[in-house]
């Protein structure tokens, strides 16, 4: 059979090695340059997402994804902050924290009004013990929702630690640490808005100056 | 090439007698990294059993045209093109389910079995076979997996099937069971431990049943030879 002697050349294995490498190469190629645009659609979706569910439903009404300021973050990062205004009204200000847990970094997305006093806070990354620390995602637990409304005037600096710690927070049996890190980083997320608050609530963005 | 074995053996084989991981001990690093929950063990199951059929199918398709001395670099590179490919694609089509299989995915590549079933199987067998095999092998590493992800979370978590809605949509909540009061248990066995130990039992408990089935099956040989 001219297949057997095809195969059987001493050339073959070599080449055929190589026509499926280039093959499989192009067939990549063609996928990425056919997913790309729609993963960079569903990925923009996501964030946008994940910057309006933190918001009650009707807060805001403008584009937070367009609407960004970009200041030196407490870590010397440049950190993006979000704008939510409703109807030219600038509200919230949305921005990430992180800082350490147990398991390492936690990252949480919080949302501050112009008054100081937060909207929602949520934990967009963190690699804390499954069943115990994870408990700070709002999927499996309402724990996180406590932050809701608080400053930093009420409850007063010195009460912005768990429980355990004799501050206003609870913490998960048999997990003190992670409840610990995550009351720190949205702490320092409220002190970087004192901080920077006119730089925050500053000149707003193209929505309000057009509207004037 | 050797003889088309039975449809049965095949089953048996792959749900059973050569378990991938329970007796074959093959893909033992997904097995432990993921097994912490049984929604977790479904879900790399199910996606470990799609690249399964799609991996076996491809290799038996293109077996004539493959030969010995390269024959493993290029299953390699078309599994890792393939679990690439269903990669990028779900992340396009079916971005919310990538949200939630995306982590297991990419630990398909590193999976033995893939390879193991595509040496052993694949590249000697019909397409038709071939994906049956992968199939019910996939079938066995998603019964394993699950059995060793309940264990490990009823002990470990007190719950069964937690957040299985993340998974397969809000229509399978129902699933989702407290077995245990919160926080009653031992958080040793989610955590890696737990997966040496559980597996370990699960190979034991296996290896005990199929000692029992041998008795019984032997045990009536020699009742029937008496006759």
């Amino acid at each position: 059979m001219s297949a057997d002697r095809l195969t059987s050349a001493h050339w073959y294995p070599g080449l055929s090695l190589g026509v499926v490498m280039l093959a499989t190469t192009a067939i990549l190629a063609l996928g990425q340059a056919g997913t790309a645009d729609r993963i960079a659609q569903a990925v923009a979706d996501d964030s946008r997402q994940q910057l309006e569910q933190i918001l009650p439903a009707g807060y805001a009404d403008n584009n937070l994804l367009a609407d960004t300021l970009t200041l030196a973050g407490p870590d010397g990062q440049p950190l993006v902050v979000h704008r939510a205004s409703k109807q030219g009204v600038l509200r919230a200000v949305l921005y990430e924290m992180s800082g350490h847990g147990y398991g390492g970094r936690i990252v949480l997305l919080m949302a501050v009004d112009t008054d100081g006093r937060i909207v929602g806070v949520r934990v967009t990354r963190h690699n804390e013990t499954p069943g115990l620390g994870d408990r700070i995602e709002v999927a499996r637990n309402d724990w996180i929702r406590a932050f809701d409304g608080k400053s930093l005037q009420q409850p007063t600096p010195a009460h912005w630690s768990v429980k355990k710690d004799g501050g206003d927070f609870d913490q998960f049996a048999g997990a003190t640490i992670t409840p610990r890190a995550v009351v720190g980083i949205v702490r320092q997320g409220l002190e970087f808005f004192v901080a920077h608050r006119d730089e925050l609530l500053g000149q707003t963005g193209g929505q309000q100056e057009k509207r004037s | 090439m050797s003889d088309s074995p039975s449809l049965r053996h095949i089953t048996r084989d792959g749900l059973w007698d050569n378990n991938v991981v329970l007796g074959q001990m093959l893909g033992l690093c997904p097995t432990m990294a993921v097994t912490s929950s049984a929604t977790n063990g479904l879900g790399m199951g199910l996606a470990t059993t799609a690249v399964l059929v799609l991996s076996n199918v491809l290799i038996s398709a293109l077996r004539a045209w493959v030969v010995d001395a390269v024959r493993i670099p290029v299953f390699i590179v078309l599994i890792a093109g393939l679990v690439t490919l269903v990669d990028i694609s779900m992340n396009a089509w079916f971005h919310d389910l990538y949200k939630v299989l995306g982590i297991f995915i990419a630990l398909i590549v590193v999976n033995c079995a893939v390879l193991g079933r595509a040496e052993a199987f694949a590249s000697r067998h019909p397409v038709s076979l071939a994906a049956l095999d992968g199939l019910v092998t996939g079938v066995g590493f998603t019964v394993a997996l699950v059995a060793m992800g309940a264990v490990r979370e009823i002990t470990g978590a007190g719950t069964l099937f937690a957040n299985a809605h993340l998974l397969l949509g809000q229509h399978f909540a129902f699933l989702e069971t407290k077995v245990l009061p919160a926080d009653t248990g031992a958080l040793y066995m989610i955590l890696p431990p737990g997966g040496f130990l559980v597996l370990g039992l699960l190979i034991a408990g296996r290896r005990w049943l199929q000692k029992q089935i041998d008795k019984r099956t032997a045990d009536v040989a020699v009742a029937a030879a008496a006759h």
